[in-house]
This record gives C-alpha cells, sequence and structure tokens, in this order.
C-alpha cells in the first residue's frame, strides 16, 4: 500500500525552487497518435489491419507480416510484469531529481512486451492493468499499475507525475458566481484540495450560492475581473505564487448568430471574457506556474478551461459563443505548448451544452454543473488533457474526429 | 438667462482669476475617479450592458515604447461620472442640439442649486423627492432661479466601494431618486439645465416602477435638459452661489459622456 502523501510544509524561503525538467521529449511521427489517445485518456496501441498483431513501440510496418496498414485503437490493458527494476541515479536531468524509479518490463495479453514505469503496489511476478498517461513533457508513457485499486493508490510519486492530482494543492476557480463554478468548487473541496481560491466579478451584485460557498472553510474569495487587466494581475499578485491549479469556469454565452444578434457589444462582451479573459489570466499566472512546474508536492500542476465543445463546430444558434469557443481553443493550444516548459498541463473540458438560464431553448440532453465539476475532478486526477462532458459533448467530438466538414453541416443544417 | 451686470467682462473674469488664485473662490472636484472598479448601471442581461471603465497599457517606458507610458481606455459613454445628453432617451430623441457634440455651451457652464436630503436618504433608502419637498425648500430658501443645475445631495457617493452603492437586491437597486412631479416641477416651473445625483442614474433605484417609468430620464431629456450622476463630493458646495462646470466630451453623436465635473465656491472668509 502506497503512504499516503502527506500536506506539504510550508515554503522554506531560503531554498531554491526546483528548476522543471522535462522528460525526454523526442517521438517519432508515429508515436504521437500514441500521446493523442492518452491525451483523451485511451490506453491505444497499434493493431495490424492485415493480420491482427498489436505491437509497440509505434511503427511504420506490422513486425509480424510486414503490412504498412496499422491503425491505432484501444487495447487490451490487462499484463503480467516479468522483471522489474529500480533506477537510484541518471545522468537525465529530469530523472535524476525523482529517484529512485521503478521500472517493470511487462508482458501484455494482447503480445507485446513493453517497458514501462511501475506503480509502487504493483507485486513482481504479478497481474499489472496498463495506462497510457501523459509526461511532463506532453508524451504517452506507459504505466502498469496494480490490477485492483489499492489504498492510497494515487499517491504513487510515479503516478502523480503523470497527473494533477487537487489533493494538497492550492486551486483558483476563475468564476465563482456561476453554478459551474460553485460545482466546481466544491468538488475540489472534496477532492484535498488544500486551499481553493475563488474569483467573484463585481461582487457589489449578490448571486445564488453565495452563502454556501463563502460558508466552506479552505475557500477564499476575491474580486476578480477577467475583462479587467488590473485586477486579474493584482490577483496573481496576491496568490499567483502559490495557484499550483487554475481552473477557468468563466464562459459568457448569449444566443444568437452573426445576423441574428445585431451590434458588436455582445459579442465584444462574449470574447473578452472567454478569448481576452483566458489570455489574461495566462499571462498573468503562466510565468509563475511554468517556474514552479517541479516544487514539490503541491508543485504548479495544470491550467485547466472548462470550454463549450462548440469550440470544434460553430452551431449557429450561438453562433458568436462559439466563435468565441474556438478562438479560446487556439488559444489553449498555444498555451498547451508555451507551459509545457514548466511541465504544467493545460487540459480542456468540453462540454456539452449547459442547463442553464441561456438555454432553456436548447434541447435535452444538457449538462448538469456537478457533471462538469466530476469531470473537472477526473481530469485533473487521471492527467487528462481533452475531455469531454456530456453526450452531445462526446457526439460531437466524435464526429469531429471522423470528418469535421460533415460535422459542420449537420449543426448549421 | 442674461442678466446685467456692472462689470464688464475683462474686469468680470481678472476678477474671478484673483479670486481663484489668491482665495475667496475655490474650485471642488466633484468627479469619481474612473477606475475599472467602479460599478455601472445594472440592465437585464437580455439587453445591450454597460461597458464599465477598462484600461489597457500600451507601453510604460519598457519594449513597447521605450520613453513614454501611455494607456487605451474603453467604456460606456455612460461609466463613471458621467453626463446624460437629451437623446440618451427616447423622450429626447426628435430634440434639436440632443447630442454631447451639440450642445449650447452657456449651459455647460451655470450656477449650481444644492438640495440636501443626506439624512432622509440615510433614513430611507428609497427615498423620494417630491414637489412637496421642492416647494418646502424654497420656502425656507428662496426659488430656484431659471438656467441653474440642481444637484441632489444624498451623500450616496460615501457608499462607493461598499454594496449599498448600487445596492442590489431580487426586485431591483434601491437608491434616492426624484419623483415625476419634482422634475415636472424644476423643468417646467423652474426652467433648469439640468439634474444631477450622487447616485448611479439620476433616477430612484426603483425609478422603473414610477409613472412614467424613470421620471427623471422621461422629463429631463424629452424638455432638453441634462442629466449628471455618479457625482461626489456635493458636501462642498454651498446650497446656492457656486458656479458648475460640466463639459462632457465633444463626442460625434453621443448620448453623454463620462467627465470632470468642478464647481467654483466661495471660500470660507478668511478672518
Amino acid at each position: 500500500m502506497t503512504d499516503p502523501i502527506v500536506r506539504p510544509p510550508k515554503k522554506d524561503p531560503q531554498k531554491v525552487t526546483r528548476p522543471p525538467e522535462l522528460p525526454p521529449l523526442q517521438r517519432s511521427r508515429a508515436a504521437l497518435a500514441m500521446s493523442a489517445a492518452a491525451s483523451r485518456g485511451a490506453f491505444e496501441l497499434q493493431c495490424c489491419k492485415a493480420c491482427g498483431a498489436w505491437m509497440y513501440p509505434a511503427r511504420d510496418a506490422c513486425p509480424e507480416c510486414l503490412s504498412v496498414d496499422l491503425a491505432w485503437k484501444p487495447a487490451p490493458d490487462g499484463g503480467e510484469v516479468i522483471a522489474e527494476t529500480t533506477i537510484r541515479t541518471t545522468v537525465d536531468l529530469y530523472f535524476r531529481q525523482r529517484t529512485p524509479w521503478r521500472v517493470a518490463m511487462v508482458k501484455l495479453d494482447c503480445g507485446p512486451s513493453v517497458v514501462c514505469h511501475l506503480h509502487g503496489d504493483v507485486e513482481v511476478p504479478g497481474r499489472v492493468r496498463m495506462t497510457a498517461q501523459l509526461d511532463k513533457g506532453g508524451n504517452a508513457v506507459i504505466m502498469a499499475l496494480p490490477a485492483k485499486r489499492t489504498p492510497n493508490m494515487a499517491d504513487d510519486p510515479e503516478l502523480r507525475e503523470l497527473t494533477a492530482s487537487p489533493k494538497h494543492r492550492r486551486v483558483l476557480v476563475t468564476d465563482g458566481r456561476s453554478a459551474v463554478g460553485q460545482a466546481v468548487v466544491e468538488a475540489l473541496v472534496n477532492a484535498g484540495a488544500a486551499l481553493v481560491f475563488v474569483g467573484i466579478a463585481e461582487p457589489w451584485k449578490p448571486y445564488p450560492g453565495e452563502d454556501r460557498l463563502k460558508a466552506h472553510e479552505n475557500v477564499q474569495t476575491f474580486a476578480f475581473d477577467l475583462t479587467d487587466t488590473t485586477s486579474v494581475q493584482d490577483l496573481a499578485g496576491e496568490i499567483g505564487g502559490k495557484t499550483d491549479i487554475l481552473i477557468n469556469t468563466a464562459d459568457h454565452v448569449r444566443p444568437g448568430g452573426i445576423l441574428s444578434a445585431p451590434g458588436m457589444i455582445t459579442a465584444k462582451d462574449s470574447f473578452d471574457v472567454n478569448v481576452f479573459g483566458l489570455q489574461r489570466l495566462a499571462q498573468a499566472f503562466g510565468p509563475g506556474m511554468v517556474g514552479r512546474g517541479a516544487d514539490g508536492t503541491n508543485s504548479a500542476a495544470a491550467f485547466l478551461d472548462v470550454l463549450p465543445v462548440y469550440a470544434l463546430a460553430n452551431t449557429p444558434d450561438f453562433g458568436i459563443h462559439s466563435a468565441t469557443a474556438a478562438a479560446r481553443l487556439s488559444m489553449l493550444q498555444c498555451l498547451r505548448s508555451e507551459m509545457r516548459a514548466g511541465g504544467v498541463r493545460v487540459m480542456s473540458v468540453f462540454t456539452g451544452p449547459i442547463e442553464d438560464d441561456w438555454r432553456q431553448p436548447v434541447p435535452p440532453p444538457k449538462v448538469a454543473p456537478g457533471q462538469i465539476a466530476k469531470a473537472v475532478i477526473a481530469a485533473l486526477e487521471g492527467g487528462i488533457e481533452d475531455s469531454f462532458v456530456g453526450d452531445v459533448a462526446k457526439d460531437v467530438a466524435t464526429r469531429f474526429r471522423q470528418d469535421a466538414k460533415v460535422l459542420e453541416r449537420e449543426l448549421g443544417a | 438667462m442674461k442678466e446685467t451686470t456692472t462689470m464688464n467682462g475683462d474686469a468680470l473674469l481678472s476678477a474671478l482669476a484673483s479670486g481663484i488664485r489668491g482665495g475667496g473662490v475655490r474650485v471642488v472636484d466633484l468627479t469619481h475617479t474612473l477606475a475599472p472598479d467602479f460599478p455601472v448601471m445594472v440592465l437585464p442581461p437580455e439587453f445591450g450592458q454597460c461597458q464599465p471603465f477598462r484600461m489597457e497599457e500600451v507601453s510604460r517606458y519598457d519594449a513597447r515604447g521605450p520613453g513614454w507610458y501611455w494607456n487605451t481606455i474603453t467604456m460606456s459613454e455612460h461609466a463613471g461620472t458621467h453626463f446624460d445628453a437629451p437623446a440618451h432617451w427616447i423622450s429626447g430623441r426628435n430634440l434639436p442640439a440632443g447630442t454631447v457634440d451639440d450642445l449650447p455651451l452657456d449651459r455647460l457652464v451655470a450656477p449650481v442649486v444644492v438640495l440636501d436630503y443626506s439624512a432622509e436618504s440615510a433614513a430611507d433608502e428609497d427615498f423620494l423627492l417630491t414637489r412637496a419637498h421642492l416647494e418646502a425648500w424654497e420656502e425656507k430658501n428662496g426659488a430656484i432661479e431659471a438656467g441653474s443645475w440642481v444637484l441632489f445631495r444624498t451623500d450616496w457617493s460615501k457608499h462607493l466601494g461598499s454594496d449599498k452603492y448600487l445596492n442590489l437586491r431580487a426586485d431591483g437597486a434601491h437608491s434616492p431618486g426624484p419623483a415625476a412631479d419634482a422634475i415636472e416641477f424644476l423643468v417646467k416651473e423652474r426652467d433648469i439645465i439640468g439634474f444631477g445625483t450622487e447616485t448611479i442614474g439620476t433616477d430612484a433605484g426603483q425609478g422603473s416602477h414610477l409613472e412614467p417609468p424613470y421620471p427623471a430620464h422621461f422629463i429631463l431629456h424629452g424638455n432638453g435638459r441634462y442629466g449628471l450622476q455618479c457625482l461626489a463630493g456635493l458636501d462642498q458646495l454651498p446650497a446656492r452661489g457656486a458656479i458648475l462646470f460640466a463639459a462632457p466630451l465633444k463626442i460625434r453623436h453621443g448620448s453623454g459622456s463620462p467627465l470632470r465635473v468642478l464647481a467654483l465656491v466661495p471660500a470660507p472668509d478668511v478672518v
């Protein structure tokens, strides 16, 4: 059983913060597909379409029959550890900071043998469940987990490197006025976050849920407005050095397309919150987080954005809103690359239409704030880069991968 | 509005200048600082919204401009301490000279009467100023002269920074303002230039439930009069005898504008 990690002591101001090193970054182009699957939380391997053989590492041709007709697909995740070793020293800068490091050779049930990270609770020899996770450099690595859950399993130091668990971390939630923000705050408290900072725009306006939000012991609220650069900079000045996870739940949503919603003001408001707000957040908090990517148990770990799945394709009844979402997604892609330098994960939680006042005319299924909160925690604890909440979001994502143009025609019909 | 004086222009201005320079006349600021956290009018969310003041740094002696500091600002015409022109309201839409680029200049510098209802407003957050109040005020202080600005002192500006400033509840905002008969009286019987308040609008927080809705906006602007709101420092003004400077920005077809409102007041006598 893993020893539960304890809440870290207060930071020693005389100690240099450990600089964030990254694990080896190079991957073949073929191997990127494994990272793409891992970014969605899937364990995929290549399978030969001609002979059905599974293979690892990524290949350009089947090692059994030489066919080049290979497909990435979800692979059976069972296996047997056949050997293990513990690395105690290395010249690699990333692993040097983290030894000892347990490594195994696992014979997969589907055929290949793989060298992988090994969870501390796995007994050797023994059955394991394989998972593909993104490492701090954003590349898929395979880890062998105990076949059955063990106590404090998530606290294994190797596994914690591959997730952004909120346990003992200090988290900023940007919009505490919304039901989504409040549900996320509650879920974080339950998931063991050390502190939750909550931004409240225009605090002079009352909002539902205020009393309940402020009643939590580990929750601190701040006046904070994503449309006001000064306000974002001020809060970063106050808590930026101890923000380990940043969760942006803000979303300015108004119905209407381009022709049906005349004028620029509402569109500007939407872009100001959804797109430039994200930029303000990233510029104010990002550099500090990048610098603290390896700062011990409560290192900076993730910048997570909850955004509409219509980032992938426009739904014209919320046309401007979709356009902001697309811009937001593009920003996240840029930010993901920029924050990788610190090993800080940029995560997207894509949602279908949310059950709220603005989406009353939208037919079900709609997503409840609690579902989003659950997905946010699952993304952090699972180290999942792209999650999709609700049937609509999952469906849109699937169809986007099949043919984005077909999706555009369907949504725009 | 023309009055005869015994002094010529040179002598008048020179007397004023020496008053400002040497005492006797004090310049008073009636303006709040324009800042991003200054609240704006709250409307139902399906309507177009009032944009609060925002400031983005262009450069500050850095790579974006090594030797200079400057900002880009954005805001609604109706953010911060601001001026409402007649065209702001539908009742004033067809009037000539209804927008801020086209206002008679002699209206922008004018004598000001200050009605102090701060005690009443402290006792009743929905205090309504009525014609009866004005008649009682005139009884004590004399009639309000034509061509004056009338400012309604409530000390509400002192609530800025607390929830009380907007005082929003589920049934809307709660703050003092004028009743329709008071504005009718000031406009039709006293021929004022405009009406100014310390609250977020010239109307009471619950002004939408009065008849007509938003009587100050409706009646003032329908008759070519102006509004000033979010004023500060009215407690520095005498009931009468001060001169108000309230010139909005000259925005083409503008419905209003943030502005610096100044007053010249008689300084306390030096003993």
